[in-house]
This record gives C-alpha cells, structure tokens and sequence, in this order.
C-alpha cells in the first residue's frame, strides 16, 4: 500500500464553481475514516496543514456541533497564519462542516464543507468554500497564496500592489 | 482584501460571471459582437459593455476589418489572474501533498499492529 506514496503529488484540483466558492478536490489511497481522523485530531492536523511552507504552532479541535477550532502556523518567513471557527456538522467519517475565518480578514467568513467519498479504497476529499460575496472568496484566494508567500514573494508584491 | 471598487485591473474584470463567459466564448477565436450575442444570449448592449471593460483592462483586444470589430482574448493580460489563482492550488497541492505522507505513515503503522 506504500507503493503509492506520492504518485498523487501535485494532484490537487483547485476551481471556482460559482463566484463565491472555492472547491479543492484530491483523490487519497487511503480510507474515508482515516483522512477524516487527519482532519480532526490534532497530532495529526500539525502533520500536515503547514505543508512545506511553515510549521503548525497551534491546532486546537474541540470536535461537536458548536465546538471551536483553530489552526496556526508560522510560516517561514516568521509571520502566522491563523485560521478559526466553528464545527457546524459532523458525521464521521463522510461529512465536515465548519465555519471559517482566516483572522487577518475577520469579517470573511466562510462555511466550509469537506465531504470524504470512499470507493475502491480511494477517497476522494472534496473542500468546497463557501464565502458571503465574491469579494471575501478572493481574498481568501489571496490568504491561501500567504501561506505560500516564501516561494511566492513576486506574486504577494503585484497582488498587494494591485490592492492598494 | 480592499480592492477598487471600480473595475481597473484584469482581477475586478474577470470577476463577474458574464465577462468570463465571454472570454471562455473567445477563447476558441476572434469573434464579433453579433456571435458573441448569438452565443451566450445576453443583449446586444450587455455584450458592448462588457467587451468594453475587458478592452479597458487589456484583457480583450479588437480588429477592425472593414465595417466589422473582431473581438479576441489578449492571452498575456490574463496572465497575473492565471498566477495568482495557480499559487492558492500550489500551496493546497503542498498541503494536501504532505496530508497523502501522513496517511501513507498511519497505514503502515496498522499494516503492521
């Protein structure tokens, strides 16, 4: 099952399915409640969500309907990235939804639905975001380039430009 | 993210759904506002305006032939917009990247409990 570490690297699809969402789909060699227990149990989110950009300082999971979470991490160009909000509907290992705030735009808030569909052993994680109006998802586009602002320094400066 | 309200860059341009219809429409080559009318149903006015701000960003360019304006996609404008959307999936495809390692880590581990 090792064998296939890595053969879906860079395989993630990013679009726009309407002007205020964001669906990220990526297909995993692993089953539904595996990849669900990576996105709810601390230990493992620091794994994982700072990718090669940075590193997690804070993952906190309070997994129930209204319970909090909040994600940190310190990218490695030294500043934090931190992203908060609420648990809105659980059902393991199929269905997440939550609330979402990256916290530099407070005002942005997203409801995000990650859905985690098994076949054949492949489970497909499908992150749609959903945000207030078209203006909030693509500052959350912009936040989501932060993250990798180290390898994307020349991007940040003609965004930041272009939003001055 | 404050941005100017008014549309000035090729960002604020292709952010409504019309416009980005009608570069998907060019997209296959030159066309003019009658095909373009034909093709996506929107008015005659709503594609003038609409082709008019995609001109203004440089987004669109226009050949005059005759008595006919042939409308095209000026592919390097779409450049920034291109980027700036492909470094949001590069630092997914990172994350999600590192999350498969994790997940090939844990299965291993249970392979051999």
């Amino acid at each position: 099952m090792n064998s296939s570490i890595g053969n879906r690297y860079g395989s993630a699809v990013f679009t726009l399915p309407s002007d205020n969402e964001i669906l990220v789909t990526r297909e995993f060699d692993a089953p539904a409640n595996l990849v669900f227990d990576a996105w709810t149990t601390p230990d493992l989110v620091k794994r994982w969500w700072a990718g090669d950009r940075g590193e997690v300082t804070e993952a906190q999971i309070d997994l129930r309907i209204g319970g909090r979470w909040r994600w940190v991490m310190t990218a490695n160009g030294g500043f934090e990235v931190a992203f908060s909000g609420e648990y809105r509907e659980i059902d393991r290992p199929h269905r997440l939804v939550r609330t979402e705030v990256f916290e530099m735009f407070p005002d942005a808030e997203a409801v995000s639905t990650i859905t985690f569909d098994e076949s054949n052993g492949v489970t497909t994680l499908r992150i749609l975001g959903h945000y207030p109006s078209q203006e909030h998802r693509d500052a959350a586009i912009a936040s989501g380039m932060e993250g990798g602002l180290q390898t994307s320094l020349d991007e940040l400066e003609r965004l930041l430009l272009q939003a001055a | 993210m404050a941005r100017t309200p008014t549309t000035t860059d090729a960002f604020n341009a292709v952010s409504e759904g019309s416009r980005r219809g009608l570069l998907d429409a060019l997209g296959t080559g030159e066309a003019t506002v009658g095909d373009l009318v034909d093709r996506l149903g929107l008015s005659q006015p709503q594609v003038s305006k609409h082709l008019a701000v995609l001109r203004a960003v440089g987004l669109v360019s226009v050949r005059v032939d005759g008595r006919r304006r042939w409308y095209r996609v000026n592919g390097p404008a779409l450049q920034p917009v291109y980027e700036w959307v492909r470094s949001f999936e590069s630092t997914w495809n990172n994350r999600l990247d590192r999350l498969d390692d994790v997940l090939g880590e844990l299965q291993t581990k249970e392979e051999l409990t």
